[in-house]
């Protein structure tokens, strides 16, 4: 029998989900120290809820359930689209989120492997557009609140019984929410970025969350589980689009930095484009798929109706994977084209 | 410092080249190089099978019980691509037979069985003057030399040393990479035996008339680069053309012929083209040997360096002749440790599992590997692909092997074609490099087969109907040409009836001919059914009487019912046609 090669040297996907998660270890830590321990409560709501979809929707398509679940990929989704909610989300919206995510985007698609969209986006989107007031009510940062926000007032707000709080009370528009509001209201970039909510490069305290996801992210390059075309071409279109505009108006359009520093830019660029399953496999196709999430990114974010645009842009260039990986096939071995 | 270098040198185009993806799995060679290659003792008997190259099976020339010599031919090149094979020692012919042969497929194939007499007699032997004899001639005697590329292809040496016009060779490429892990014949044959390969490449040099011949060289084998850069320098070809040992990185699958004739010479052999018609040839340095021991002492292929490793007491390398049983090699490798499960024969990347450790060694055993569940685990249960393109990133021919998959997986034999399946090698990079364990060089190995399969059934069926279409246009004009025949008669009757009546008692000369003939056809049929009378079974003459009477009737019964049938008329005009 013919079973060669007889060595392996690949980690299991399991260990491939694992490191991914374990690079996004310093970034929940900056959460933490940021906006509180509430996150954490968000992540495990979404893990549960995540594994328990997973578990059911294996056990009616009939598939082996340990494996599947062992994977990792279902945890992934969900602490993916966990960390893009606003830190104090209520309960059910993570588990409608994750439900959707897992439900809709992966396992009804096929699961592992044969979702065409990128499931934590998918679960985003949805309760972006359905929920649009909740998921865009970001709490402020811990250094910025007028009342210091206790790990049991979290609680509160994650599991509903607020007792007559209001998410206005502690809540703060984001920086890239707030230049699009005020630059409507005529003013110029350098007068909006006096506000307190912005940091040296992005929003005050979330920029420390950026920088962790630009850490792990070197330390998914350095593992060899991503490639460089990707976060390069996406971060790089998005500085130089930015940039572009910036140089022609400064007074109304952002500097690029600030678009590298804020919003999604980070996470995106490391670890939510760089989802394989929904992407393209070749390297320029790569570079492509980037270029084109960039572009949308930074024209929702300067012309559309949403603060941020990495989730939709994303999903859009989810759907031209297919041509993008026919109109990119390297050049074989002995071939001239 | 120096690997920073080089990165940035090769991301410039600098420097040298490298192979394009390839993977480097733990290399597992010092094992088996701390020993010099032994002579293993004669076997008690051998076995070789006739199909050890690629090509026509040779003819047999031997019968059962004949004393061969060694060095004897056993069997002739048949056809253009083929090999001899030769007796390896001196014994007795004692089975012409089907026996399991070291293949895949576990099946049995025709093999001369020798009986080893213990004296190794050899044949009348003599060197060729090869320098000063037509090529032509060298190229004819080559042909029963039964040396094959002992790379492991087995593809027959003299095939590939026939030059043309149109394929003209300036560039002789040794291969001497090894590039899969734990073989290290060719490692060992060049510390040991540098000087007689570079008389090897001379002869090859000297019948393919190359400008340059490029020794290429993996850089995990230093000792074996030294070897050969000191016999180059003393080689008395070093004066006639570039002779040069090029130390390419350790990256497998660097030793593919293509891949290496890029890594030293440069050049890109065209997918749908032989190396040849870029002016280019490769062969392997055993191969070299060979030839070298041909020519120059007369003696045709008999035995090869195999290297015994894996799960064995003492992994080595020894001299054996073709056809000796497997289990003799790991004897002498000290005998299979505990837990070995399975014997690979060639290396982990592309050998494969021996049918049964019972088999005999042929041209193209390289290697024997025992294997244990420790040595190299048995993949996990396969997951969904995830698309990470590490197959692809590993792929030596750049191709998409996790779109291959897709559509070998699902039949879409077509688009797999058009993705360039046929430019797989087969390496199994990818294989290797997939995190889900999924074993895509199977799946290729499937898709390919499917389509031959295909191409095969549709190629019949073009045929079957190109005959059918024949047939019924055939039908056709033998049906017009009946009905013009019958219309041509009726005519000619009609006309021959008015003669008739204007001539009424004309005998013609013709007719008095018709009625001699017919007279004899009576006559030999009464004759043929005397004959036939008096060849009735004869059983029964010595039967009781009602017996006699009872058989007498029903003969009688039987040429009454005969009677019948030949007076029924026949219905049809025309004799039934037979198409086939």
């Amino acid at each position: 029998m013919n079973r060669s090669p007889y060595l392996s040297s690949a980690p299991s996907v399991s260990v491939i989900m694992v490191k991914v998660m374990l690079a996004l270890v310093p970034a929940i830590a900056a959460y933490v120290w940021v906006f509180g321990a509430g996150i954490l409560v968000v992540l495990a709501l979404a893990s549960v809820t995540a594994l328990s979809a997973e578990a059911l929707m294996l056990k009616l398509r009939n598939r082996p359930i340990k494996p599947f679940l062992m994977d990792g990929s279902a945890l992934l989704t969900a602490w993916l689209l966990a960390l893009s909610l606003p830190p104090l989300a209520p309960w059910w919206l993570v588990v409608v989120g994750t439900l959707f995510a897992i439900v809709i985007a992966k396992q009804l698609y096929g699961g592992l492997g044969y979702n065409p969209f990128n499931p934590a986006m998918v679960g985003y989107a949805v309760l972006l557009i359905s929920f649009p007031v909740i998921m865009t009510h970001w709490p402020a940062p811990l250094e910025l609140a007028q009342a210091k926000l206790s790990f049991a007032t979290q609680l509160q707000y994650i599991f509903g019984v607020t007792n007559g709080l209001s998410l206005d009370a502690v809540s703060m528009a984001t920086p890239l929410d707030y230049l699009k509001t005020q630059l409507m209201l005529h003013h110029t970039v350098q007068e909006i970025a006096v506000s307190p909510q912005f940091g040296l490069l992005g929003a005050r305290g979330g920029e420390l969350v950026v920088g962790a996801y630009l850490l792990g992210g070197l330390y998914l390059l350095q593992q060899r589980l991503i490639t460089w075309h990707l976060p390069t071409a996406f971060l790089g279109v998005l500085a130089l689009m930015a940039g572009a505009f910036y140089l022609v108006d400064a007074t109304h359009f952002a500097h690029p930095l600030f678009h590298l520093f804020s919003g999604a830019s980070m996470l995106g660029a490391f670890f939510i484009i760089t989802d394989p399953v929904s992407g393209p496999t070749t390297p320029k196709g790569k570079i492509v798929f980037a270029a084109g999430i960039a572009v949308l990114t930074y024209l929702i974010r300067v012309y559309g109706g949403y603060p941020d645009g990495v989730a939709f842009s994303v999903l859009l260039m989810n759907m031209c994977v297919p041509l993008i990986d026919a109109w990119t096939q390297p050049r074989v071995f002995g071939h001239t084209k | 410092m120096s690997s920073l270098l080089n990165i940035m040198k090769q991301s410039f185009g600098l420097g040298a080249v490298t192979v394009t993806g390839g993977v480097h799995p733990p290399e597992h060679k010092q094992e088996s190089t701390t020993q010099p290659i032994t002579q293993l003792a004669l076997p008690k008997r051998l076995v070789l099978p006739l199909r050890q190259h690629v090509g026509n099976l040779p003819k047999v020339l031997v019968v059962l019980g004949e004393k061969v010599l060694k060095g004897q031919l056993l069997a002739e090149a048949e056809g253009n691509i083929s090999a001899a094979i030769h007796a390896p020692t001196s014994g007795t012919v004692v089975a012409i037979e089907d026996a399991l042969i070291p293949h895949p497929s576990g099946l049995p194939d025709r093999c001369i069985t020798i009986d080893v007499d213990g004296k190794d007699e050899w044949i009348a032997h003599d060197p060729t003057d090869w320098r000063n004899q037509d090529k032509t001639l060298l190229l004819s005697s080559l042909r029963n030399s039964g040396i094959v590329g002992l790379g492991g292809a087995a593809f027959p040496t003299q095939v590939k040393l026939r030059t043309n016009a149109k394929s003209h060779v300036d560039t002789l490429v040794i291969n001497a990479a090894e590039c899969e892990p734990y073989i290290t014949c060719d490692d060992m044959l060049m510390r040991e035996r540098a000087d007689q390969i570079l008389k090897g490449v001379e002869i090859a040099q000297h019948l393919l008339g190359a400008k340059q011949c490029l020794i290429g060289i993996e850089d995990n084998k230093a000792e074996a680069a030294e070897a050969m850069r000191l016999a180059c320098a003393n080689s008395p070809l070093n004066k006639l053309v570039r002779l040069k040992v090029v130390v390419v990185p350790t990256q497998y699958p660097s030793g593919d012929a293509r891949q290496l004739i890029r890594l030293v010479a440069g050049i890109e052999v065209p997918a749908d083209k032989r190396s040849t018609d870029v002016g280019v040839q490769c062969f392997n340095v055993a191969t070299v040997l060979a030839l070298h021991r041909y020519f120059d002492f007369g003696e045709p292929a008999l035995s090869r360096i195999v290297t015994i490793t894996g799960n064995v007491q003492k992994p080595a390398n020894y001299e054996v002749l073709f056809g000796t049983p497997v289990p003799d090699l790991v004897k002498a490798g000290g005998g299979a440790l505990a837990g070995t499960d399975d014997y690979i024969m060639g290396g982990p990347m592309m050998g494969f599992s021996l049918p049964s450790v019972d088999v005999p060694l042929t041209k193209a055993s390289n290697c024997i590997i025992a294997s244990s569940p420790n040595l190299f685990a048995p993949a996990p249960p396969a997951m969904p692909c995830i698309r990470c393109a590490r197959c692809a990133d590993v792929c030596p021919v750049s191709l998409q092997p996790q779109e291959l998959y897709w559509f070998s997986k699902s039949s879409n034999l077509e688009k797999a074609r058009d993705y360039n399946l046929f430019d797989c090698i087969e390496c199994g990079c990818c294989t290797y490099a997939c995190p889900s364990n999924i074993p895509l060089v199977q799946y290729y190995r499937f898709a390919k087969s499917e389509i031959i399969a295909q191409d095969r059934a549709k190629e019949s069926a073009d045929l079957a109907r190109e005959r059918n279409e024949f047939r019924l246009m055939r039908i056709e004009r033998e049906k017009q040409e009946r009905a013009e025949k019958h219309a041509q008669k009726a005519a000619g009757a009609k006309a021959e009836a008015a003669k008739a009546e204007a001539a009424p008692v004309n005998e013609l000369p013709e007719d008095a001919a018709m009625a001699a003939k017919k007279a004899a056809i009576a006559a030999a049929i009464e004759r043929a059914k005397a004959q036939k009378a008096a060849a009735m079974p004869q059983n029964v003459a010595d039967a009781k009487p009602a017996v006699q009477a009872e058989i007498a009737e029903i003969d009688a019964r039987r040429e009454a019912a005969k009677q019948t049938v030949s007076e029924q008329p026949s219905d049809d005009g025309t004799s039934p046609q037979e198409d086939k």
